[in-house]
């Protein structure tokens, strides 16, 4: 630890535990949240064939909705290791973005320690409610929305995979819907005001939907199409529409 | 595949490695602008490829994931929260499914 950031720390004691409670209490509902969400993951995970262990494992490490998604795929397919890297590494690219956004606003000399606990659970939601604090992020915040959240998002991941084999076929169907009803709340409401987006949205939607049709193409994994696809279309999108500097903070 | 937790070890290490890296390495923001548009579009790119067609391909009626579909984006344009579309969605398959089984 630096000096500069033990004189941080001194100056006030009680604040990390104040912290702690806060981050703690912000946290509780994401929780929540998480369960609802974690539960539909878990049906996809029970549809690959995982169990209930493997799949409460997974979202433990994770913490990543959509790229949790994919690798069920992809376990599904039975892709190999290096087809799981580099998907994980596509479908959880946006957390590159928000790391180094968080990055900025951390204390200059916070120590490595916390750095490597922080970036266990940066989700769209802790990511959310941390940048949102005034000044520097105190990590303690952050610990105690992970703490509140995180093992929701797991035990919702094992509900539905436990759960999902005694309900009715009708409900597992519509819960494997309100998974990607999620993701539409995710992508749609930037569509409104950012024309690109929704241009690349209606791009993903036609060309995957081609992608399913035509020959060839159609035996190409759902995994890898997804991969193709977002890499070449985002690319697109990047040569053509250069996002502003400030677009992501 | 070989090993299934040999897999979930490697999704966990890539996931935390995009995580990780920025907050100990990089302490300035992305600067290359095709980088960082290319970063900026991915989510949406990849959750629209992964939604379609699989939303209308997982429902036992296929009527019932058109319609979850065109209620969830149009639920999502108004502007609602993430539990609400959700939900939407699931009311949809589920309403469409019964009826269908009762005709």
């Amino acid at each position: 630890m630096t000096k500069e950031n033990r004189s941080l720390q001194k100056k006030e004691p009680l604040a990390d535990r104040r912290e702690l409670r806060e981050g703690l209490r912000a946290g509780l509902p994401i929780g929540i949240g998480y369960f609802a969400v974690a539960f539909s993951l878990g049906i996809a995970a029970r549809n690959a064939g995982m169990t209930v262990l493997q799949g409460f494992m997974t979202s433990i490490l994770c913490n990543a909705s959509a790229g949790q998604y994919a690798f069920f795929t992809q376990v599904a397919a039975g892709a190999s290791l290096l087809e799981v890297a580099v998907m994980t590494l596509i479908t959880n690219a946006r957390y590159l973005l928000m790391s180094c956004a968080l990055s900025q606003r951390l204390a200059p000399g916070t120590a490595i320690r916390h750095r490597l606990l922080l970036g266990t659970d940066v989700t769209d939601e802790i990511f959310g409610i941390s940048v949102a604090r005034p000044g520097f992020l105190n990590p303690w915040y952050a610990y105690g929305a992970m703490l509140a959240s995180a093992p929701f998002w797991a035990a919702g991941t094992a509900a539905g995979i436990l759960a999902g084999s005694l309900l009715p076929a009708r409900i597992v169907s519509g819960l494997s819907v309100a998974l990607y009803g999620m993701f539409l709340a995710v992508i749609i409401p930037p569509a409104r005001t950012n024309r690109v987006v929704g241009a690349c949205i209606l791009a993903g939607f036609a060309a995957s939907g081609l992608a399913d049709r035509l020959p060839l193409l159609d035996r190409i994994s759902v995994s890898n199409r997804t991969l193709v696809l977002t890499v070449v279309i985002a690319a697109a999108a990047a040569l053509l529409f250069p996002v502003k500097e400030d677009t992501y903070e | 595949m070989n090993n299934i937790y040999l897999s979930i070890v490697v999704t966990a290490l890539m996931t935390y490695a995009v995580r990780v890296l920025p907050l100990t390495l990089l302490r300035k923001p992305v600067r290359n602008s095709f980088l960082r548009s290319f970063l900026f579009y991915v989510p949406y790119v990849t959750l629209a490829v992964m939604t379609f067609p699989a939303i209308v391909e997982t429902t036992a009626v296929r009527a019932a994931g058109i319609a979850a579909l065109l209620a969830g984006i149009l639920i999502a344009w108004r502007g609602y929260s993430l539990i609400t579309v959700a939900v939407s969605c699931f009311s949809v398959v589920l309403l469409i499914e019964m009826a269908v089984s009762w005709f």
